[in-house]
């Protein structure tokens, strides 16, 4: 039964992953990474329940906690940025060029 | 010195030994932290300090000499410094024979010498100032004497380094006098760096530096080791105490107050190093190199002082002079070994009070001519100053060794003491006698007989009571001093008594040698009455001059020696280093920021400024650690 939530979180990793390597808005950068973020959760989740530890489960509050904050720093420098330039991409933010 | 004697746990009065140190240290504390608000009453509270130090070390004296002979010994552990290791630091006070004689000549002569300065600087604006720092220097000679550890002995050392330094600069405006303070510091950290490097070998050797257990562990000590620490010590002795090869700062320290000079570089500091070496007697046996180290050093000295006397026309430089001198025959008394050592303790003492007596007294001179220090310019003084006169001359005849004045007794004993252990020496130790009369007679002559050579606004008069009281105390210890000790200080200083074997009593007693030196001694007189008293004394210093006026004027060049040994390798090395900086050194670190420089010109590309890259490089980064941790769990 685990296998199958540890096949899932790979597949919903793998797309956050991709997401994240591929598309150029900013928004949808974003959510891919929450998506990883969500793939590990359910691998914590899964764990913990196939061992009968709790710790997992403890930690993917922990992980839920973090991904609020940074939902709300991200997003704000999606606005600001949005702001400045008139557009989400990605592609165009490349100021720390060397 | 002491070994014999076992420190009992102090007990009654005793437990107070640490007030000694404490009231001047307070007082002066008080003068400098309270700043102007004491500038009325500051000078009164600080000359009072060393007078309550003075009745409780003479309470604490009477109480020692009434004790039976093993408790002459008083230790008091105050509290433990600090612990590292195997070593343990206590801050001890050791009341012993030695030392007490000590306080008292500290506090005695200091409280003499604060009295006299509430005279001597009363229109000074920096009274209250000069007055704390006088504090300063009885509250660390007095750790410097009553310590029972090196150590503790090398915070009271550096103390008293510190208030000389403070007191000789004291007029700061004065570039020679800002110069020659420091060229006292300096000079004397050389001599630090030997009590440094001697309580390290004691540490490393022994595991303490307490007196009880380095004496204790001393006659076990490998002679090579003993001899290393000898010659540490005398190292330190030789800059504390202004000895050859570290003698240059002495003159130059005569910048100071008079009252300085008296009691710091004539009375008690420059003793020091004397001290010292007689603490560390026990070592010092286990080495005659050591010992025949620390004879010849103070022969030298004593023949140096005296030649550099004869030349100054300087007042107080003819005295600082005689002082290396005489300092030079406590020396010789202390590198003949236990024999010796009541005996440089004996003229220490005796010393203390004559060339307190004289710096005063040649301070009130100062005062009635105007600040004037040329003897040249003085001149029949005797029947305007006849107070200072009188007590120059009890000064003066103690100084010669004049039959039954203080200097008699203990001089006397030195030479004798260096003829039974070192004719040669003691040849010397005479020829020093006879210069020394004749160079004191040459100052009393120029200053007190002959014409008055003043200058046309100077009117000399005698000082105000406040300083001739002073005098007149000092000229009484200088007659009845010798008289006074002789015939108990031998006993007083128990251990060395014993250990004099066989040499004969302390009593004055006629030999050949005393009545030798007391020809040598009248001949000197002769000689200088007959150049500087009979003749009249040119008040400009004559420029035509033997070969050994000039070097004696020219302090025999240690200045000079000093540069030249020192000095000029000094400056090659810093060249040297100088240079390797600049062609080594300089060209390493640039080189290395050109490499970086331009490493990162190169490497500053990957930074393309596009986020899926770096989320691609961070992916990829991820899955390398991925795969490191499962092929390391296989393997």
């Amino acid at each position: 039964m685990t296998s199958m939530y540890v096949i899932l979180a790979v597949i919903l990793f793998a797309i956050g992953l991709a997401g994240f390597l591929i598309r150029r808005n900013a928004l949808v950068v974003f959510m891919c990474v929450e998506l990883m973020l969500n793939a590990a959760n359910l691998l914590f989740v899964a764990f913990s329940s196939h061992y009968g530890i709790l710790d997992g489960q403890m930690a993917a509050f922990f992980v839920m906690v973090v991904a609020a904050a940074e939902v709300v720093i991200g997003l704000s420098i999606i606005v600001m940025i949005f702001r400045s330039r008139r557009s989400t991409s990605v592609d165009e933010v490349t100021e720390l060029k060397g | 010195m002491l070994e014999t004697l076992t420190p009992v746990v102090a007990t009654g009065l005793f437990q107070y030994a640490w007030l000694l140190i404490a009231i001047p240290a307070i007082v002066a504390a008080l003068l400098l932290i309270l700043g102007k608000v004491t500038n009325g009453f500051g000078h009164w509270i600080a000359s009072l300090a060393p007078i309550a130090s003075f009745v409780l070390a003479l309470i604490m004296f009477i109480q020692l000499a009434q004790a039976p002979k093993a408790d002459h010994a008083v230790g008091l552990t105050l509290y433990t410094w600090m612990t590292s290791g195997a070593w343990h630091f206590d801050v001890g006070l050791l009341i012993d024979p030695l030392s007490i004689l000590f306080v008292l000549l500290i506090t005695g002569v200091g409280s003499i010498i604060h009295i006299y300065s509430l005279g001597y600087m009363a229109d000074d604006p920096n009274r209250r100032r000069f007055f704390a720092y006088l504090n300063l220097f009885i509250a660390a000679m007095l750790i410097l004497v009553l310590a029972d550890s090196y150590i503790v002995v090398f915070v009271g050392w550096e103390g008293v380094g510190l208030a000389s330094y403070l007191l000789i600069s004291f007029w700061q405006a004065k570039p020679s006098a800002a110069a020659a303070g420091k060229k006292a510091f300096l000079m004397n950290r050389v001599g630090d760096m030997g009590l440094l490097v001697a309580m390290f070998t004691m540490l490393a050797l022994v595991g303490s530096t307490s007196f009880s257990r380095v004496d204790q562990a001393a006659p076990f000590l490998n002679s090579g080791w003993a001899t290393f620490i000898g010659f540490m010590l005398l190292l330190a002795a030789c800059g504390k105490s202004a000895q050859v090869p570290l003698q240059a700062w002495l003159l130059d320290a005569m910048e100071g107050p008079t009252p300085v000079s008296a009691l710091i570089h004539a009375a008690t500091m420059v003793t020091a190093g004397v001290y010292l070496v007689v603490r560390s007697g026990a070592i010092y046996q286990q080495t005659p190199a050591a010992q025949l180290a620390v004879a010849i050093i103070g022969t030298i000295t004593l023949l140096v002082g005296a030649w550099i006397g004869c030349s100054k026309d300087d007042i107080k430089k003819v005295l600082a002079g005689s002082t290396m001198s005489q300092i030079g025959y406590m020396m010789l008394a202390a590198g003949i070994g236990p024999a010796g050592w009541a005996f440089a303790i004996f003229h220490l003492l005796t010393h203390g009070f004559f060339k307190a007596n004289m710096f005063l007294g040649a301070g009130s001179v100062m005062h009635g001519a105007n600040g004037d220090v040329d003897m040249r310019h003085f001149g029949a003084l005797r029947k305007a100053m006849p107070i200072t006169f009188v007590t120059f001359g009890i000064g003066y005849l103690a100084i010669i060794g004049f039959p039954f004045f203080s200097g008699f007794y203990s001089k006397d004993h030195i030479i004798e003491a260096a003829f039974h252990a070192q004719p040669v020496l003691g040849v010397l130790a005479l020829i020093g006698a006879g210069v020394t009369a004749f160079y004191m007679t040459r100052l009393m002559c120029m200053t007190f007989f002959g014409q008055a050579r003043w200058a046309k606004d100077v009117h000399p008069h005698e000082s105000p009571a406040v300083m001739w009281v002073p005098l007149v105390l000092l000229a009484i210890g200088s007659f009845a001093g010798g008289m006074a000790l002789n015939s108990w200080i031998g006993e007083w200083l128990a251990g060395v008594g014993a250990k004099a074997g066989g040499h004969p009593s302390w009593l004055p007693h006629i030999t050949w040698i005393g009545v030798v030196t007391l020809v040598v001694v009248a001949a000197g007189v002769l000689l200088g009455w007959w150049l500087f008293g009979k003749r009249p004394v040119p008040a400009q210093a004559p420029q035509k001059v033997s070969i050994i006026t000039t070097m004696g004027r020219n302090d025999l060049y240690g200045d000079q020696l000093t540069y030249n040994a020192v000095g000029r390798g000094g400056a090659v090395l810093a060249r040297g280093v100088d240079l390797a900086d600049e062609k080594g050194l300089d060209p390493l670190a640039d080189g290395t920021g050109w490499v970086v420089q331009t490493l990162g010109d190169k490497v500053r590309h990957i930074q393309n400024g596009y986020v899926r890259t770096y989320g691609v490089t961070m992916a990829v980064g991820a899955v390398l650690i991925g795969l490191a941790l499962v092929v390391s769990r296989l393997v």
